[in-house]
């Protein structure tokens, strides 16, 4: 690992896993303690369509997909809240109507056909200075949106009602949290891609979230955590000669399990001492 | 002479897509009233808080909140709602639920003050909470949530204090400890409860009202019979015996 980081190819790897740790740290803990894990996944896959657009039009496609996320994040939190559209019905449709207009997109674009694959599943091996720097930028805008609004988001997560009471402006705050996990898709998608941002989003808040009493407490955690799965799975796909983000996806799923057991066998060694 | 006036509402219907749950509901609520109100499940109990908070329109009618539309008073009320409407295994802990309360005065970008902190412990230590503060919510017991949930209200000192099913789910001893708490704040604010449990509310409350989407009340700890039938829609006699303060009036003959 440590020679293969005399590869600038590497080392922006690992920049980038540690940037996207960052975000999904932060964000993750939201998306899980809000349960808003469903409509996240919605984002991710409709953010697909404005890849497809962006190819089309010559643009830079993750430009299109953050267009394409922030604005179905806004559709999905609007529909879910304010009309009598069920809210798992509405992400469904954004879900697939967003993949099969990226598909179609890039079909139409001209010239050689672009590799579908790493956009969906990441190619953090080719991550480039230019790509550091816009994650870089959306990650310092995450950070502050967290620390300003963290109380303001802590009484929307635990109880929106009592924090409509107090003041809260629950639906703009939502629109907010929704736009920060769209950002968040962003971040990732040159990591793990779109169809495993999913993973990165809830895996470390899940497993965080076993082993703190407190929401901040909680992101500190599962920045770690993301930053020790990016780590180690980009050296096991070195090592290896594997998909770089699958492995890092593996890595953290099979933590996932291994916390959930370590829980279960803590839980059961103290009631047999109590 | 009577107490300046908290609550006001007049002629309010409910219905939700043409089912109704509030019917022609009038309400007064005093400043030193302490009024439990009860009724059947569905009746709407909890449909009428919410309309006093201002998170429901009614689709006729009006309500005042110290002389105001609800929304822009509901930050003097204090609001304890049904229990387990939180997720128990949220990180947090009691000091930052109670914190919650104070939302208001530091708003949206500001920071909970020294003065928002002394005012979280007073309302912990109203409550006999202070030493649990450090605790997460969810692994405390059911009667030390309800307290801590109730000194999320207190910090900022409300005018009116709303509690849905308060003594739905803790014990016994646990309800008379809670009811003496209720009967010491009583002084402070105005206390509106609703309960189904009939038995319990009425040795405490000053004042009773029955609503089972049309309220029933007299402005006094007393209801007819037949408001008791209208409401329950069965046998008042099941409802009123063994209650160790009389609710209805003594019966005629026999």
């Amino acid at each position: 690992m440590i020679e293969a980081l005399h590869y600038e190819f590497m080392r922006n790897a690992l920049y980038a896993g540690l940037l996207a740790s960052v975000a999904c740290g932060l964000v993750g803990v939201y998306v899980v303690v809000k349960r808003v894990v469903f409509i996240s996944g919605g984002i991710a896959h409709a953010s697909f369509g404005g890849i497809g657009i962006g190819y089309f039009l010559g643009l830079n496609p993750i430009l299109g997909a953050m267009v394409f996320s922030l604005a179905s994040a806004l559709g999905m939190g609007w529909v879910s809240k304010k009309t009598r559209l069920p809210e798992d019905t509405a992400i469904g449709i954004l879900w697939a109507l967003g993949m099969a207009l990226g598909i179609i997109f890039i079909s139409l674009a001209p010239g050689y056909s672009p590799d579908l694959f790493s956009y969906l599943f990441g190619s953090i091996l080719t991550v480039s200075l230019p790509d550091l720097i816009l994650m870089l930028i959306l990650d310092a805008i995450i950070v502050a949106v967290v620390l300003a609004l963290y109380k303001a988001f802590l009484a929307l997560s635990f109880d929106e009602e009592f924090g409509t009471v107090v003041g809260v402006p629950a639906l703009p705050l939502y629109l907010l949290l929704l736009c920060l996990v769209a950002l968040t898709v962003v971040v990732l998608i040159r990591v793990v891609g779109i169809i495993l941002v999913i993973a990165l989003l809830t895996l470390p808040a899940a497993i965080a979230r076993q082993f703190s009493h407190s929401l901040g407490k909680m992101m500190a955690l599962a920045v770690i955590i993301g930053a020790a799965f990016t780590m180690s799975g980009l050296w096991l796909s070195y090592e290896l000669d594997l998909a770089s983000g699958a492995t890092i996806i593996l890595v953290a799923g099979g933590t996932f399990l291994l916390s959930i057991l370590y829980k279960n066998i803590v839980r059961r060694r103290t009631q047999a001492r109590a | 002479m009577a107490s300046p006036e908290v609550v006001r509402l007049e002629d309010v219907w409910v219905d939700y897509d043409g089912l109704l749950a509030l019917e022609g509901v009038n309400l007064s609520i005093r400043q030193d009233d302490f009024l439990g109100i009860i009724g059947p499940n569905g009746g709407g109990k909890t449909t009428l808080l919410k309309v006093i908070l201002g998170l429901i329109k009614p689709s006729r009618g009006q309500v005042w909140v110290l002389g105001d539309a609800p929304e822009r008073s509901r930050r003097l009320i204090g609001y304890v709602p049904q229990y387990r409407h939180f997720d128990p295994d949220f990180p947090i802990s009691v000091w930052d639920v109670v914190l919650m309360g104070c939302y208001g005065r530091a708003g949206l970008l500001g920071r909970y003050s020294r003065q928002d902190k002394k005012k979280a412990m007073d309302a912990l230590e109203t409550v006999e909470m202070l030493d649990r503060r450090d605790r997460q919510i969810g692994r405390l017991s059911m009667g030390e949530q309800q307290r801590a949930f109730i000194a999320r209200a207190l910090v900022a000192e409300p005018r009116l204090l709303l509690l849905d099913e308060p003594t739905a789910s803790i014990d016994a001893p646990m309800q008379t400890e809670f009811y003496e708490l209720l009967a010491s704040l009583k002084r402070r604010m105005a206390i509106v409860l609703v309960s189904h449990d009939i038995s319990a509310v009425s040795i405490y409350v000053d004042k009773i009202a029955c609503l089972n989407r049309r309220l029933f009340y007299h402005d006094s700890k007393e209801l007819t019979a037949q408001d008791l039938e209208a409401a329950y829609r069965c046998p008042v006699q099941m409802i009123a015996h063994g209650v160790p303060h009389r609710v209805l009036p003594e019966h005629q003959g026999q």
